[in-house]
């Protein structure tokens, strides 16, 4: 009882804003150090490919940013089911926040798996399974995105836009199969968890620093992007109202109470 | 405490507001059959267009009959979506079936049905006029058909709700295409897959299974994803 009201304490905007300004600079530098240290494992450390030349490294960007777009659509699904069943408004703005990062990574795991495709299957584009269902993966990001946009009543733009991705999340567990389903040029998973993996230690450090790294940049940019979305959504609420009194609206408890103290004196 | 919404629903209310709504569509449908024509006549024009922007070649015309067949099919489907909801919830009749006191799911699923019966139906008889344009072998066209009846009342469900939630939205037939068409892709994967495959020999079975499974899951979620979707849109 009382860690579930600890919990539901924080779906309240006013008591999450300042939560997410303090996680934001923790996950936003963890996210440039582990991606620092990737790219110097992967650029620097790791062997060269025998069989694909140096044109493999792309893989440190590419299949992190490929779990990422998949994962984050999980995320983004369980966060709109929550919106659903809860009724939860912080919920749904996560959901809305995730959104473009998630887009964001399936776009930048296509490009570069176009440049990654050019000099080791002779294509910037095969009808392969994977590459297909990561840009039906794309599509659906942009299908969510514009449904919110089309809809001018933000609650109700959330509730359609989370029932979308809950229809459309059917989908993810198609693109994970579909390797095994459709018998065609991608190279079979790389990571997997049953076998011992084919790669060498140093490729899979960088690997799994990189993934971290972005996991560790989409938390920052979803928190920076919900706060937004909080205070312009919330822009009428009391909270919100207080802080714009305080004079400013980014600032900590501390500053407000001060320039609080100091307008009354003033007034 | 004692909300009628509490009790239990008998199952003829369920099939009675499914008939109800599936046979008051089916007439609205007979009032504009000019649209119907239309939807059909789109159809073979699209499948028309293919060879004429392609090749007249046969063997080629062969190959991508299926794919042409099902593409032809999804963009039919997509064309009359709009008239599923817009035209209820436009004049309010859509509230006053939110108000009823049946079983919203069900009226829900009658009104897709009304819709696979007057759109998906008439393409699934219409499907060997393509087959034959394209030169198919007679059982193929009975695998083109029979993966077309059980595909496109997925397509109907898929679009249903995607017509649902856009009602009253800005952007309109482009936003529900753009919320269709990437759902539909196993839909079209399995349907063309099926001929393919029983044209190279392999058997359409594994992709009719898969198709007909999808059918059983659109059935059993579908009713309670539209009904969600209708509600939403009257928030």
């Amino acid at each position: 009882m009382t860690t579930g009201s600890f919990w539901f304490q924080f779906a309240s905007p006013a008591r999450f804003y300042p939560l997410a300004g303090r996680m934001i600079p923790w996950f936003g530098w963890a996210a440039a150090a582990l991606a620092l240290a990737g790219l110097y494992v992967g650029f620097f450390v790791a062997p060269t490919d025998w069989q694909q030349g140096e044109s493999y490294r792309i893989i440190f960007i590419h299949v992190p940013a490929a779990w990422m777009a998949m994962f984050i659509y999980l995320v983004m699904a369980f966060w709109c089911a929550l919106s659903l069943t809860l009724n939860t408004r912080l919920s749904a703005m996560m959901a809305q926040a995730l959104a473009p990062t998630g887009a964001m990574f399936a776009f930048v795991s296509l490009w570069t798996g176009a440049f990654w495709g050019r000099p080791t299957w002779g294509a910037y584009w095969v009808w392969d399974a994977r590459l297909t269902s990561t840009l039906i993966l794309l599509f659906l990001y942009l299908g969510f995105m514009a449904l919110r946009a089309a809809i001018d009543d933000p609650r109700r733009a959330d509730r359609a836009a989370a029932l979308l991705a809950l229809v459309g999340v059917v989908n993810v567990p198609i693109i994970y199969f579909s390797v095994r389903w459709w018998n065609t040029l991608h190279q079979g998973a790389t990571i997997s968890m049953t076998a011992a993996p084919k790669m060498a230690e140093t490729m899979l450090t960088a690997m799994l620093l990189m993934t971290f790294a972005a996991w560790a940049y989409t938390i920052a940019v979803a928190l920076h992007r919900v706060r937004t979305i909080m205070l312009e959504r919330e822009a009428l609420a009391d909270w919100v109202g207080e802080m714009r009194d305080s004079g400013d609206v980014v600032a900590g408890r501390k500053e407000r109470d001060a320039a609080s103290t100091i307008s009354r004196a003033t007034r | 405490m004692n909300t009628p919404q509490m009790r239990p629903t008998p199952i003829f209310r369920v099939t009675s507001a499914l008939s109800w709504a599936c046979r008051r569509d089916l007439r609205l449908a007979a009032q504009s059959r000019a649209e119907l024509a239309v939807m059909l006549v789109f159809f073979l024009l699209v499948a028309s267009l293919f060879p004429l922007a392609v090749s007249p070649d046969p063997t080629l015309l062969r190959a991508i009959a299926s794919g042409i067949a099902w593409v032809a099919a999804l963009l039919a489907t997509l064309l009359g979506l709009p008239r599923l909801f817009a035209a209820d919830w436009a004049d309010g009749t859509l509230e006053q079936v939110l108000l009823a006191p049946a079983p919203l799911p069900a009226l829900v699923a009658g009104k897709v049905l009304a819709h696979w019966l007057t759109t998906g139906l008439p393409l699934v008889a219409l499907a060997p006029l393509a087959g034959l344009q394209f030169g198919l072998a007679p059982d193929a066209i009975v695998v083109l058909m029979a993966s077309l009846a059980l595909g496109t009342p997925i397509l109907s469900w898929l679009g249903a709700i995607a017509a649902a939630l856009t009602l009253g939205a800005r952007g309109g037939a482009s936003l529900l295409a753009l919320l269709v068409l990437p759902l539909a892709v196993p839909v079209l994967i399995f349907g063309a897959g099926s001929v393919e495959s029983h044209v190279a020999g392999l058997g359409a079975d594994a992709h009719l299974s898969l198709l007909g499974a999808g059918l059983i899951l659109s059935w059993v979620f579908g009713p309670f994803a539209g009904a969600l979707a209708v509600r939403i849109a009257h928030e």
